[in-house]
């Protein structure tokens, strides 16, 4: 018997594979395609105080190897999530983690302590990352102080696992996931995308409405996975691991480098599916190595 | 409706000319109920320039031979790149996509394509025709070669065309056609796909007339599924997908658009 499952402070998840924020919608989306309870967990959309309508149109360039967005954190709000999607997603048989963002502490604090009430929402994530806001998300996660003054007062209000989502878009990432780790995060999930930019030279204009936006899918994976384990090894709570993920193989190289489980962004556009073929293959290669658990591989890297 | 992802096989694939072609791709099974105005994603394989998968409308149906038609215009890096696929080999898509064009309320419709976005209308023209509606078609183009087998919509009614350079139809713009230059505009709606500029001056003109006008939007897509939220388009209802919400919108829900 091969165990899969793995364990984030007090959250346990049948298996190391997850779905990243802003690519998996509220999982509605991909039930047609896969059972989604066979996933460990489903990060849904950045979910703010108020109803946000996100940035204009365009939001996405293609790039080599990925992809640019500037999405802006569309959403109905806590409220209306609590009301109207809570509902339908709280008997589905995996774990729903709710993405928390905001313009200021005071928004981070509303949304995360209406969560703290919904029995079947085990965590969150908080998103200190989203380089498409022009107030607040990034620039709370860009500077130890900043990070860990919204993550101590989180803390406060939200009882459950509080997992806190890194940028990539500083200097010394480490000494990021410290200062969260001290001020009481029991896990960090990284990478949000990098700030990136793409231009038309004909037109001579951005492809972007708002110029710059955030890169995402394999073009990013070799600065994720350096992240992850750079992260994993100054800090002692679990890190998830993402960037770039679009196979099994990818998957366990993230668990290599110190990922206690993996989250699946970009990868669900080009195919939907994606999240179950990388569970089989993970538990085809623990086979194939000879492993009981995934714990054999995580941080094994050699 | 419930979504697929099939390895459809290549049983055809025909040049039109140097800028557009006709695949013919058949369901390993039945074929999923598809409505006129929905859409497909298609993977592109064999260009590592090309990532994410490429949207386009479902030209015609055929559920006796579980078939459907896509015609394509060869614009960038992934429509070429598809063009070289052959008969025999397989294209992965996810299907069917979007909302569709809404059943009319009255009689007597006219259909407005310009150059590839023609493309949705062919399966409309039919559908329309095969439920005993009168359908006209207008086809407009810069030249001949962006007049995509018209024949094929005189199937279901009358066809009249324009082209920038007069060498097919009458000459001018779609939206200066003499149809639009009768006494009475005597459509009870039209349905428009082609380039936005196009699709703007028709529904201006048929809002002012007092008649619907349904568009289908080629938004730029990354999922095409919901999931998202990059091909958003600004409604009278705030952002909406136009991969799930769309890609048709009755004109007048769209902002600046009247
Ligand atoms: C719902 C829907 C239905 C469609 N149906 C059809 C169809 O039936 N037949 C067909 O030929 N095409 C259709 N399209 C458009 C088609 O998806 C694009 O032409 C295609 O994605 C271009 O890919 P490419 O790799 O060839 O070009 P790229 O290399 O990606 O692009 C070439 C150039 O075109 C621009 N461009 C690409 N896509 C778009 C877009 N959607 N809007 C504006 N500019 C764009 C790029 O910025 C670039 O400058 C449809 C689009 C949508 C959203
Ligand atoms: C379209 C899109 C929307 C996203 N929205 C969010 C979001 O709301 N909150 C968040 O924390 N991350 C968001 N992300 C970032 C992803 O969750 C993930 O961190 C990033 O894309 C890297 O993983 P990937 O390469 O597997 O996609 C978004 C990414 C994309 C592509
Ligand atoms: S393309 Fe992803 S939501 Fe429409």
């Amino acid at each position: 018997m091969i165990d899969l499952g793995v364990t984030i402070k007090d959250l346990y998840l049948k298996n190391p594979v997850m779905t990243a924020s802003g690519t998996f919608g509220y999982g509605e989306e991909f039930t047609d395609f896969f059972d989604i309870a066979r996933l460990g967990g489903i990060f849904v959309k950045g979910t703010t105080g108020a109803h946000r309508e996100g940035n204009a149109y365009p939001r996405m360039a293609e790039t080599p190897m990925g992809m640019l967005n500037a999405v802006g954190l569309q959403n109905k709000g806590v409220d209306y999530f609590i009301s109207d999607i809570y509902p339908r997603i709280k008997d589905i048989d995996t774990h729903f983690i709710v993405n928390v963002s905001g313009s200021t502490v005071e928004e981070y604090i509303e949304v995360a302590s209406k969560l703290n009430e919904l029995d079947k929402i085990p965590a969150i994530e908080l998103n200190i990352s989203c380089p498409n806001v022009k107030e607040g998300g990034m620039a709370f996660g860009t500077s130890c102080h900043s990070a860990s003054t919204v993550t101590k007062a989180i803390r406060e209000v939200y009882k459950k696992t509080l997992i806190v989502k890194l940028s990539p878009n500083v200097t010394n990432i480490a000494e990021m996931a410290v200062a969260v780790e001290a001020a009481g995060a029991d896990s960090v999930s990284l990478i949000n995308t990098l700030l990136g930019m793409a231009i038309d030279a004909e037109r001579k204009r951005p492809l972007l409405s708002t110029i710059t936006g955030g890169l995402s899918g394999p073009a990013v994976k070799p600065i994720a996975l350096r992240m992850v384990w750079q992260v994993s090894k100054a800090v002692k709570i679990p890190v998830i691991g993402m960037g770039g993920i679009m196979t099994a193989t990818d998957a366990i190289e993230f668990l290599l480098c110190g990922a206690t489980a993996i989250q699946i962004g970009t990868a669900n556009f080009i195919d939907p599916a994606v999240s179950v073929k990388i569970i089989d293959g993970i538990e085809d290669y623990l086979r194939r190595h000879r492993h009981n658990s995934v714990y054999d591989i995580i941080g094994g890297l050699r | 409706m419930k979504k697929f992802i099939h390895d459809m096989l290549v049983v055809g694939r025909r040049n039109i000319n140097t800028h557009y072609y006709i695949l013919e791709l058949k369901a390993p099974d039945v074929l999923p109920e598809i409505i006129p105005g929905q859409f497909v994603q298609v993977e592109i394989k064999g260009n590592k320039n090309v990532f994410l998968r490429r949207p386009i409308s479902i030209h015609d149906i055929n559920t006796e031979e579980n078939t459907i038609k896509l015609l394509i215009q060869k614009l960038g890096e992934g429509t070429n790149t598809l063009s070289h696929i052959k008969s025999g080999e397989k294209l992965n898509i996810i299907y069917p996509l979007g909302n569709w064009f809404s059943k009319p309320h009255e009689d007597n419709l006219l259909l407005v394509g310009g150059g590839c976005g023609i493309a949705p209308l062919l399966y409309l023209s039919r559908y329309l025709s095969e439920r005993n509606y009168k359908v006209t078609t207008l086809i407009g183009g810069a030249s001949k070669g962006d007049i995509i087998e018209p024949d094929e919509y005189r199937k279901y009614g009358d066809v009249f065309i324009t082209t920038m350079d007069g060498s097919l139809g009458e000459r001018g713009l779609v939206t200066e056609h003499s149809l639009f230059k009768a006494k009475k505009f005597e459509y009870s709606m039209v349905y428009t796909c082609g380039p936005l500029a196009m699709m703007k001056a028709i529904s201006r003109f048929a809002v002012l007339h007092g008649k619907p006008c349904e568009v289908s939007l080629e938004n730029m897509m990354a999922c095409g599924i919901g999931a998202c939220l990059c091909c958003v388009v600004e409604t009278r209802h705030g952002n909406k997908c136009t991969c799930t919400e769309g890609p048709i919108y009755n004109s007048k829900e769209l902002v600046g658009w009247i």
